[in-house]
């Protein structure tokens, strides 16, 4: 996978994981591109774009678009697969997942991509891992929010 | 403090950031304080991590905490610069080798980031792949195939090292396909498609080319090319890895059999996104594959002819592609198939080009390869699309013109190089092509080529008639003008019939009706069209300009009607007439050459400011205006007797009348004026108009320009057509108007000595 793009109804970009290395005003040109590209399917069109050398797999999820760029020999049926399996993932964690929860919480949404996804391939294939990797991460950031003494802090506790 | 806590505030104070630009901010901001670098300026996201964070994140990738590591490798692995990779390639072997199955699928991935970005790094992590495939774990499994699938695609060295994978892997597999249901993995009753998939891709490029192994996955293929679960879209898409593959390797026939057939079913889907693979990947299939299929015809039949459904699929955006893989069908299908396949490509690009200069080579990519199976009625279709594509003539005629040097076997082609070479055969010899390198060429060459269509025996006699109509186009665009009236003469006494009419009518317009000719011979305007395969419709525009003009029927400008029609109302007593819309734009005189086809259906134009168009001809069997004269002479019956007469004289304003009759309906008479200015100064923005009594119908075509040259140096000639079913006398009001000297000049006048023939 090239970069996976998450982008509203409007055109409004909610998240944004790029696997290859462009300037910003690359990126923000190819969000562009893409986002009026895909926005302007009708629902009747089938899900796969060709655009330059690669392929647009996109799936609307109520407000949302899911969009992945992937490379030209990419199996794109599984490419949907892996979008749906990353909306469930988000669906677990947040339960009943909506724009707005992604919107609001958008670097646990980046997490959760992070410990799906790695270098534009997945790295997990069981949602049930994944989650608990996301957990552990907030059991440790919550851990460091509680309240400890000063003795704990420099260690003698 | 340990790095954790140090790590826990900074996603503590991360969480704060309201937004993602504030966010990494603060992450760029602590990496610099907590892990000590040197003066970093900034953190631009194109140089990703600058070389002084290989420390850090070094010393992150040794962490104790799982955690932190683990974060390491993803920042490596989604964003590591080159240098990176190189620096740190070690510790991601290290890890590559851990029995920590977190750390080490992410390492996997990260070792093909390295890779991708280093490739001669690949060699060192070989060892570590050793027992990758022996894990249980899906997570590390799923990652070691990509690695190895990276591999063996970079170097064909370890794809021969990894060979000796593959009953492992057909194992896991098959593992995953007869295991029971496993909730961890489980994808609506499969287990892990994902990775299933990875390994069917892997298996695809280890058993390429290679018996051996081809044999040893042969039974695994069929096993899940029989039993997976079609009815979500999960099943479909290791089906579809499965086709890919089969079709890759060197697979017994009854496998590809099964593979084409699932691309069959595929086909009949209701999804459309398996439609469009299935399309996809059979097209690459006859390409590649064509015997195989060959021996598979009665199974193929039934898909190819599924194949309509491709061109409904075909879109804006995948048009470039599909039609790189319909070209190639074209080529390699069946003869009966071809006929079909062109007009289905036609059509897919004359929806969907991208741009004019894609569409024009995309039809002549057509016409070279299938030009002898293009259905006839793709001919004229062709014309008007080359027609409009005002931009791209004189690369069209170019390449049409090169194309008829290589072969003149193939009649649709020809016929298309024929018409464009009349046309725009100008351009053509005065080397303007923008596109690509204009060649050079004479107009004696382009002679050469066009007689030698008239007298090759591969030519059709319509073929035919379409060169002889060329050379006579050319005799207003070229200088030789003696060659072509002799090419022309000599076909006057040809055995064929059609061509000896037209040359006998091409001879007339030279001897005769010289004054015509150019007006006649000019280049075409834009035509629009009702339906695709509907009968073109010509619609009057100012051609070369705008091919927008394509979406009104309306012309742009029409000015001054309703004042002018209510002048001549008045003038002529109020209602037994009939005034006439001057249609004030000078276009090309061509549409006055075409419009004397006109039918008599649209000689209705009655007053008021509607905008009308020019006429509309609807064209029944030729298309083509010269084509259409022939058929339906236009002088055949001329009126010899017919005088002309001076219509008006006033001033040094000189109109003159000329008459014919338009074959076959002998009630509308045809006069042309001429108006001829014998001052010393031009008569500019010249506008005549005309009116008749109510029983005549009466309708003026476009003049021939609106400047009236001084001293009779020309003249401005008009068609008027007078539709006189009652056959009573012809009388007329004529009015005119012209700036002369700066100043402007109006008149009116009655006309009334009509000649009687004129009328009766």
């Amino acid at each position: 996978m090239q970069f996976m793009l998450l982008f509203s109804r409007q055109g409004k970009l909610r998240l944004q994981k790029w696997y290859a290395p462009l300037s910003d005003t690359q990126k923000k040109k190819i969000s562009r591109e893409v986002i009026q590209m895909v926005l302007a399917r009708k629902p009747k069109m089938c899900s796969f774009l060709e655009w330059r050398d690669l392929k647009i797999v996109y799936k609307r999820y109520a407000s949302l678009y899911f969009c992945c760029a992937v490379e030209d020999q990419e199996n794109e049926l599984i490419t949907l697969e892996i979008i749906h399996r990353y909306v469930e993932l988000l669906d677990k964690y947040f339960g009943s997942v909506c724009e707005l929860d992604i919107i609001f919480n958008f670097e646990k949404a980046y997490y959760i991509l992070d410990e799906f996804i790695l270098g534009g391939e997945a790295q997990e294939t069981s949602k049930k891992t994944v989650l608990k990797a996301i957990e552990q991460a907030d059991m440790l950031q919550e851990e460091a929010e509680t309240p400890r003494s000063v003795l704990e802090e420099i260690g003698l506790t | 403090m340990p790095a954790p806590i140090r790590l826990r505030e900074l996603i503590r104070t991360i969480r704060t950031a309201r937004t993602q630009a504030e966010e990494r901010e603060m992450i760029q901001k602590e990496f610099i304080v907590e892990f000590g670098t040197n003066a970093i300026h900034s953190l631009s996201e194109y140089n990703h991590f600058y070389s002084s964070m290989i420390q850090p994140v070094k010393s992150d990738l040794n962490h104790s905490t799982q955690y932190v590591q683990g974060l390491a490798l993803c920042t490596l692995g989604c964003m590591g610069s080159s240098e990176m990779c190189r620096d740190l390639a070690g510790e991601v072997e290290k890890l590559l080798k851990t029995s920590n199955s977190y750390l080490r699928k992410k390492a996997a991935l990260c070792a093909v980031h390295v890779i991708r970005k280093v490739p001669e790094l690949m060699e060192m992590f070989l060892p570590a792949t050793k027992n990758l495939l022996s894990e249980k774990n899906h997570g590390v499994l799923h990652t070691s195939v990509v690695l190895l699938t990276e591999m063996c695609e970079r170097s064909p060295d370890m794809l021969s090292h990894f060979r000796k994978l593959v009953p492992q892997l057909v194992r896991i597999l098959k593992n995953l396909i007869m295991s029971g249901y496993s909730p961890e993995h489980d994808v609506s009753g499969i287990s892990d498609p994902f990775l299933q998939v990875r390994i069917l891709r892997l298996l695809r490029i280890l058993g390429k080319g290679d018996d051996d192994s081809s044999e040893a996955m042969n039974d695994i293929l069929a096993q899940v090319a029989t039993n997976t679960e079609t009815s979500k879209n999960v099943g479909n898409a290791i089906l579809y890895e499965t086709v890919l593959t089969i079709m890759d390797i060197k697979s017994e026939s009854g496998l590809r059999v099964l593979a084409i057939n699932i691309l069959g079913r595929f086909l009949l889907n209701n999804d459309k996104n398996i439609r469009y693979v299935a399309l996809t990947s059979l097209l690459k299939t006859v390409q590649t594959d064509h015997n195989a299929v060959q021996r598979h015809r009665s199974t193929i039949d039934k898909v190819t002819r599924e194949k309509a459904l491709s061109f409904a699929l075909v879109n804006g955006n995948n048009i470039r592609g599909m039609m790189k893989e319909l070209l190639y069908f074209l080529d390699s299908c069946d003869p009966d198939f071809k006929a079909d396949c062109a007009s289905g490509i036609f059509l897919a690009a004359e929806k969907y080009a991208p741009s004019k200069r894609w569409h024009i080579d995309t039809i002549m990519r057509v016409l070279t390869t299938a030009g002898s199976y293009v259905r006839d009625d793709s001919v004229p279709n062709l014309i008007q699309l080359i027609t409009n594509s005002v931009e791209m003539h004189a690369y069209t005629v170019q390449r049409l013109y090169k194309a008829l040097l290589d072969d003149i076997s193939q009649q649709p082609l020809v016929q298309v190089a024929s018409w464009c070479i009349g046309e725009y055969g100008d351009l053509l010899v005065s080397g303007q092509c923008e596109e690509e390198e204009p060649i050079q060429v004479s107009e004696d060459e382009v002679l050469d080529v066009l007689e030698g269509l008239l007298v090759s025996n591969l030519s059709t006699p319509v073929t035919r008639g379409y060169s002889l109509t060329a050379i006579m186009k050319l005799s207003t665009r070229f200088s030789s003008m003696n060659r072509i009236k002799k090419v022309v003469s000599i076909y006057g006494s040809s055995i064929d019939v059609e061509l000896q009419q037209r040359a006998v009518e091409y001879n007339a317009l030279f001897k005769k009706y010289d004054h015509m000719r150019p007006a006649l011979l000019e280049r075409m305007p834009i035509m629009e069209k009702t339906a695709t395969n509907g009968p073109a419709e010509i619609v009057q525009t100012n051609g070369e300009t705008d091919s927008t003009i394509l979406d009104t029927k309306h012309l742009p400008s029409i000015t001054q009607p309703a004042s002018q029609a209510n002048d001549l109302l008045d003038l002529l007593g109020g209602n037994d007439v009939v005034p006439v819309i001057q249609i004030t734009v000078p276009t090309k005189p061509a549409s006055a050459g075409g419009e004397l086809l006109d039918l008599l259906g649209d000689l209705s134009l009655t007053g008021g400011p509607t905008p009308t168009p020019a006429p509309s001809v609807t064209l029944s069997q030729h298309p083509f205006l010269l084509d259409g004269l022939a058929s339906q002479p236009l002088f055949n019956d001329i009126a010899p007797g017919i005088p002309p007469m001076t219509a008006y004289n006033k001033n040094g304003l000189k109109i003159e009348f000329t008459f014919e009759r338009a074959n076959p309906n002998p009630n509308i008479a045809v006069i042309t004026i001429h108006a001829t200015n014998s001052t010393e100064a031009d008569m500019t923005e010249f506008v005549f108009q005309a009116a008749v009594p109510k029983t005549f119908q009466l309708q003026l075509l476009s003049p021939s320009s609106n400047v009236v040259p001084a001293l009779n140096q020309g003249s401005v000639t008009q068609v008027i057509r007078v539709l006189n079913p009652q056959k009573q006398q012809l009388r007329m009001r004529v009015k005119l108007t012209y700036t002369h000297k700066g100043s402007p000049v109006q008149d009116l006048a009655e006309v009334n000595n009509f000649p009687p023939q004129s009328w009766q």
